[in-house]
């Protein structure tokens, strides 16, 4: 298989950075010990004073923040790139959010700082001012580095495998769970029917 | 016998979760296939290191087999490949063109002067747009190119006595075989 197929898209390092951690995973308790930012250590200082109620809103209020800020700081890779309206630079950043880093797999093009990253930016942005289409421009990339460069790999006999197997099993499953609520609906008649001392095995097969 | 499937389901289970780590653990993830194997190299018209008044295009090059090392001043692997180059690479008697990736000519020349010159022609790619058009994405990269222009093999990452031995010799083989009829 494609390397391309095993790489889980959710891995993106963006997730693992520590500030962008859930508020649930933050308790009051093991703030004091580890604090990340100064808004924790504050929060963890307030915590000793007040009643243990206050400093765990406060915590999750931080976190929220913290949340909320990791959020606008990992946005974008911004070049200054001269787009000529709004709509322009919406369809640029939609472009190459589809496309992967070849530098840092697990980062998209409109992420990634590496070098290789602003190229192909530049080089998107080039081709979208020739007037080239998305399919042109992605066509363009997948011509020079395999469809490894789209996050979503196209449907094709070779991905099929990769598309189609979850619909495959939840029709397994769903094919299995009807025959059980079958079987056991048939054994409640059965047993219903054997309770009322009647026998019914002629009637079994409606 | 209709009690056991959830454990031969599971068993199924386990051994392909196993062979998934297998396969992983045998083949370099990262490395993305290059599409161009088989097909035209791409066209390049590319100033040299040392006279960048003149350029090499691969039309130039076309007839004879050459190997394009991708590589830059900047690039630590690049370092560590270096000597393999020079002793097992250049008695291979195949054209050996370094290109110089996104990288500054002065250091380049500084570079080259401190490790020694393996390449038969140096040429630069400064702003690395011929680097995308061969797909390029880290260094060194190489490409063997064949007498008629055509992507025989890629190697990404640096050469190694086991994989010129096991992936570049034998190609170089089947291209001289496909010569020689």
């Amino acid at each position: 298989m494609k390397p391309a197929l095993m790489k889980p898209d959710s891995m993106k390092p963006d997730s693992m950075k520590p500030d962008s951690m859930k508020p649930d995973s933050m308790k009051p308790d093991s703030m004091t010990a580890s604090s990340i930012g100064s808004v924790l250590m504050s929060s963890a200082l307030i915590g000793t004073v007040l009643t243990r109620s206050a400093p765990m809103l406060f915590a999750r209020f931080a976190a929220t923040v913290l949340l909320f800020l990791s959020a606008i700081g990992s946005a974008y890779a911004i070049d200054p790139l001269p787009f000529k309206d709004r709509a322009e630079e919406v369809r640029f950043q939609n472009l190459t959010k589809q496309l992967r880093c070849l530098v840092c797999q697990n980062q998209d093009l409109a992420d990634s700082d590496a070098a290789l990253a602003g190229d192909l930016r530049k080089q998107v942005f080039d081709m979208m001012q020739a007037g080239k289409s998305d399919a042109e421009i992605k066509q363009y990339l997948v011509d020079r580095y395999n469809d490894f460069v789209l996050y979503d790999p196209p449907v094709k006999p070779g991905t099929w495998l990769l598309w189609f197997t979850p619909f495959v099993l939840v029709l397994i499953g769903a094919v299995v769970l009807v025959r059980i609520v079958r079987a056991r609906a048939r054994q409640a008649v059965a047993l219903q029917a054997g309770a009322k001392g009647i026998t019914q095995s002629e009637d079994d097969d409606w | 016998m209709t009690r056991l499937i959830p454990l031969f389901a599971f068993c199924a289970l386990v051994g392909l979760l196993g062979f998934g780590i297998y396969w992983n653990s045998r083949h370099e993830m990262s490395e993305v296939p290059s599409p161009l194997i088989g097909k035209s190299a791409p066209a390049f018209t590319l100033p040299f290191l040392y006279e960048p008044a003149k350029t090499l295009s691969g039309k130039e090059l076309l007839g004879k087999p050459y190997l394009l090392n991708v590589f830059g001043s900047w690039c630590p692997t690049c370092q560590f490949e270096h000597p393999i180059l020079t002793q097992q690479i250049k008695p291979l008697g195949i054209k050996l063109i370094g290109l110089d990736w996104k990288d500054e000519p002065d250091d380049a020349k500084r570079w080259i002067a401190q490790f020694g010159n393996p390449y038969d022609a140096l040429i630069t790619d400064r702003d690395g747009r011929a680097g995308i058009d061969f797909g390029v994405y880290m260094a060194p990269e190489t490409f063997l190119v064949d007498a008629q222009g055509v992507v025989r093999y890629k190697r990404i990452g640096m050469f190694t006595q086991e994989n010129i031995r096991d992936e570049l010799l034998p190609k170089i083989a089947e291209m001289q075989r496909e010569g020689g009829r």
